[in-house]
């Protein structure tokens, strides 16, 4: 099955912190790459850096922002192929990016 | 149908719809379709028994019905083959199929309430009207409750099978936890009179024999195996003929059974052999001291004590605080043990049962008035039958 990991909020913490933490990501990384379960995924710029554009109304708008403004907001995702969801819950336990995450499974017919 | 055919039919059901759904979820990877027709074989044969009679291998029967009808939907399907090849669930390895149908249903992805209601339909063979009765939940609640898990599970790609080594024991707390607030729910319920009601705390208790069978050395199983044997074994003293709840300091002992009681206790020995003690071992360990006692009056209460402070090292909620408070009334007196229950107040003054204890302690201290507004909180904080009747009958006589 697919799935999509979300990495939600950041680590409060210190440039050093933040050069480890993005070392060990790094390796996460690669080791999932290399058993080839990892399909895809990116990192996002911050939240300060979206655009939102709302469509219904009569004429698109577009507006600066993200479209909900919450605190945590999704920093990044990974397309992940695996068994089964503990095979995925079993990578995001390991993942040292973010203190959350969150696992959908992508829609498949 | 007569009620002897239709609770044997029952009892078959039970030893036998967590195997045919899980074997036949093993079969067709489509766990949906494994627990319709599975339902759907028990429907046939509350149909059919009464007047052919109960085959010799009623789980054979059973087995096969479900299986012609999986097939029979699967051919009129037309991604059949699809189906067949793309098998979500890998193929059992080891260990009882129901087992892992139970992780599957107890797996964290699910709400507690979905893991109990699904765990009972699915591998306890309880019908939907069943369950809602037992929590007193309206059915469309819990057809609900089991329509959305059983979507996630396939949807989401939660998996049959044991769980890897490392997630073991924090996926077995899962199960172990459905299953403790499965006997609770059934223990506690004053539906002991209706003989041919099947009891949430039996099949609690079978649902947990079976886990300590393909998990012998886990020491937690083993406890919770012991301690649901250590009550149930002390069920029919439990409830008056009026129905109402007899306490454990006025039970009939003589109506206990000893010989159930023997065996939770070397059961409860095995596990402690083991050497990883928890909170159920513990709860056992208590239920058997008073098992044991010959009678109220020379219970063991500090070993009692000993117990509860144990207990609360790895499970420190104002329920076992409750609970040491009543040892401790009877190996220090009731001033202290009111003064630990009072301090119990802001945590638990919706729980029926601080007042009560508040009201005996009251009482013994000859505080007749308190005692009487404490029996009056209680009895507006428990709807259960038998133990409004009891705390009726303890108030009346209050001074008297």
């Amino acid at each position: 099955m697919k799935y999509m990991l979300m990495f939600v909020g950041e680590w409060d913490g210190g440039d050093e912190q933040t050069a480890s933490v993005m070392k060990d990501v790094g390796a996460w990384w690669e080791k999932y790459s290399k058993s080839g379960v990892l399909v895809g995924g990116e990192r996002l710029r911050p939240a300060a850096h979206a655009t939102t554009v709302r469509l219904g109304g009569s004429a698109p708008t577009v507006v600066d922002g993200p479209f909900a403004e919450t605190k945590e907001s999704v920093g990044g995702f990974a397309i992940v192929e695996v068994p089964d969801l503990d095979a995925a819950l079993e990578m995001a336990k390991s993942w040292p990016g973010s203190p959350t995450l969150e696992i959908r499974p992508i829609w498949e017919d | 149908m007569s009620p002897a055919v239709e609770s044997l039919v029952g009892q078959v059901f039970r030893e036998e719809a967590g195997r045919v759904t899980a074997s036949l979820t093993r079969r067709y990877g489509d766990f949906e379709l494994a627990e319709d027709c599975t339902q759907e074989a028990f429907v046939e044969a509350l149909r059919s028994w009464p007047d052919q009679g109960i085959p010799s291998r009623p789980g054979a029967w059973l087995q096969l019905v479900a299986k012609r009808r999986a097939l029979d939907r699967l051919r009129r399907d037309q991604r059949f083959a699809v189906k067949v090849s793309g098998l979500p669930f890998p193929a059992a390895e080891g260990g009882d199929d129901r087992l892992q149908l139970m992780f599957a249903c107890c797996h964290p992805a699910l709400s507690r309430a979905a893991q109990v209601a699904l765990t009972l339909r699915v591998v306890a063979g309880l019908s939907t009207a069943q369950i809602a009765s037992a929590f007193l939940v309206p059915e469309a609640t819990v057809a609900q409750r089991i329509t959305r898990a059983k979507s996630k599970i396939v949807r989401a790609g939660i998996p049959f099978r044991m769980p890897a080594p490392a997630d073991l024991e924090e996926r077995l707390a899962e199960v172990l936890a459905v299953l403790y607030l499965m006997f609770n729910e059934g223990y506690l319920a004053s539906r002991w009179e209706v003989a041919h009601d099947r009891s949430l705390a039996e099949d609690a208790a079978w649902l947990a024999g079976l886990t300590a069978q393909v998990l012998p050395s886990e020491a937690e199983v083993l406890g919770l195996l012991a301690l649901f044997k250590l009550q149930l074994a002390r069920v029919e003293g439990r409830f008056a003929s009026d129905g109402s709840l007899v306490l454990l300091a006025d039970q009939d002992r003589s109506l206990w059974d000893r010989e159930a009681i023997r065996d939770a206790t070397e059961l409860l020995d095995q596990a402690a052999a083991l050497q990883r003690p928890g909170p159920y071992q513990l709860q056992a360990a208590i239920a058997s001291c008073h098992a044991l006692a010959e009678s109220w009056s020379s219970t063991d209460w500090t070993m009692l004590v000993r117990l509860y402070d144990r207990l609360l090292e790895v499970q420190p909620s104002p329920v076992v605080r409750l609970n040491r408070a009543v040892a401790l009334w009877h190996v220090a007196g009731a001033d202290l043990a009111l003064h630990e229950t009072d301090a119990l107040l802001p945590e638990l003054q919706r729980y029926h049962l601080l007042h009560s204890t508040r009201a005996e302690l009251l009482t013994e201290l000859g505080r007749d008035e308190e005692a009487q507004s404490a029996w009056s909180l209680a009895l507006s904080l428990t709807l259960n039958p038998a133990e409004r009747r009891h705390i009726r009958a303890r108030a009346g006589s209050v001074g008297s």
